[in-house]
């Protein structure tokens, strides 16, 4: 997409995600300070975008599209974490694979990295608030990432691009090259990141705890399902 | 079946059919996301790129998905690490 985007909306996009990044940034270093023990659940949910972003199926549409991968650490550490775990792999892809741009940086790392992840975070605390299973709560807030990403990325082009001066048809007509192609996916990413979050229950439940995810309670049961 | 299993049986079922549906109904799947056919549709509103990247970019398509295994390769590389290790440590932890 390098070029595609008008270089005023570029710049746009870049200014609004520097700050989430600059407070990504200061929360890991607070994190990480406070109990190194989160570092390597905060490299696997760094590696986890890292491969869902790679892995492309072909979708009905006769192209191929691909995860975005932020739900799990949009549950776990929300969407400044987020956004800079994002971010080093939008950069990656630009960079190394001139895919997705570096003129588009700003846009992709706003809708990939922040916005998805903060609708999806907002999301997840809802549903535990409603008691939802954790592994449930993960999965719907992984595809809601997917989806929200998707949908704002229609939104960002329809804005640049509106269709004979309407912005509503051209996000309708933008939104549809993605939809078919992003719901079997967003529903993929779900059921990955869901099962993967009751493992990392399974075995280092103390991490989420540190966290504020997670109770013994629900660790106890969600233990008790494996013996 | 405990239930925990059960849970990772019915996710790669769900996963599996999804990607088999997808194979099946797809045709022709060109390797690009679906923002290639977003580009398609501004093409058509006679827009032209002002930038065209000048940096490198992969020669050829199996050199592209050289560079996306690698990037998966890598990622799966990372966690599969670190959940193995945390296995290891409860397994150890249990022992004891």
């Amino acid at each position: 997409m390098e070029g595609y985007l008008p270089i005023e909306w570029c710049i746009f996009w870049a200014v609004i995600s520097v700050p989430f990044i600059l407070i990504g940034l200061w929360q890991m270093k607070k994190l990480i300070q406070k109990d190194r023990k989160v570092l390597p659940l905060m490299a696997v949910c760094g590696a986890f975008v890292f491969v869902l972003s790679a892995l492309k199926i072909p979708s009905v549409t006769g192209s191929c599209s691909h995860p975005t991968g932020t739900g799990l650490s949009s549950a776990f550490f929300g969407p400044f974490v987020t956004s800079v775990l994002g971010t080093i792999v939008l950069l990656f892809q630009a960079i190394l694979l001139a895919h997705g741009g570096l003129t588009t940086l700003g846009a992709n790392v706003f809708s990939m990295a922040i916005f998805g992840p903060l609708v999806a975070w907002a999301v997840f605390l809802g549903l535990r608030k409603l008691k939802l299973g954790l592994g449930l709560s993960v999965g719907i807030t992984a595809g809601v990432a997917n989806l929200v990403t998707y949908s704002l990325t229609a939104l960002q082009l329809a804005l640049a691009f509106p269709v004979d001066g309407s912005i509503l048809s051209a996000f309708v007509a933008f939104a549809g090259i993605f939809a078919v192609t992003q719901i079997p996916l967003a529903i993929i990413e779900g059921v990955i990141c869901g099962l993967v979050a009751k493992f990392v229950v399974r075995v280092k439940p103390d991490i989420l705890k540190t966290l504020g995810i997670i109770e013994d309670e629900e660790i106890a049961k969600i233990q008790g399902e494996a013996a | 079946m405990k239930r925990s299993t059960l849970e990772i049986v019915i996710g790669l079922v769900v996963i599996l059919a999804l990607v088999v549906g997808a194979l099946a109904f797809a045709g022709e799947a060109e390797w690009g996301g679906a923002d290639g056919n977003a580009a398609g549709l501004i093409d058509e509103t006679g827009y032209t790129p002002w930038y065209e990247s000048t940096l490198w970019s992969p020669p050829s398509g199996e050199v592209e998905s050289l560079i996306f295994a690698l990037q998966a390769a890598f990622g799966a590389g990372i966690s599969c690490l670190i959940f193995g290790y945390w296995a290891g440590q409860r397994k150890a932890a249990r022992k004891d």
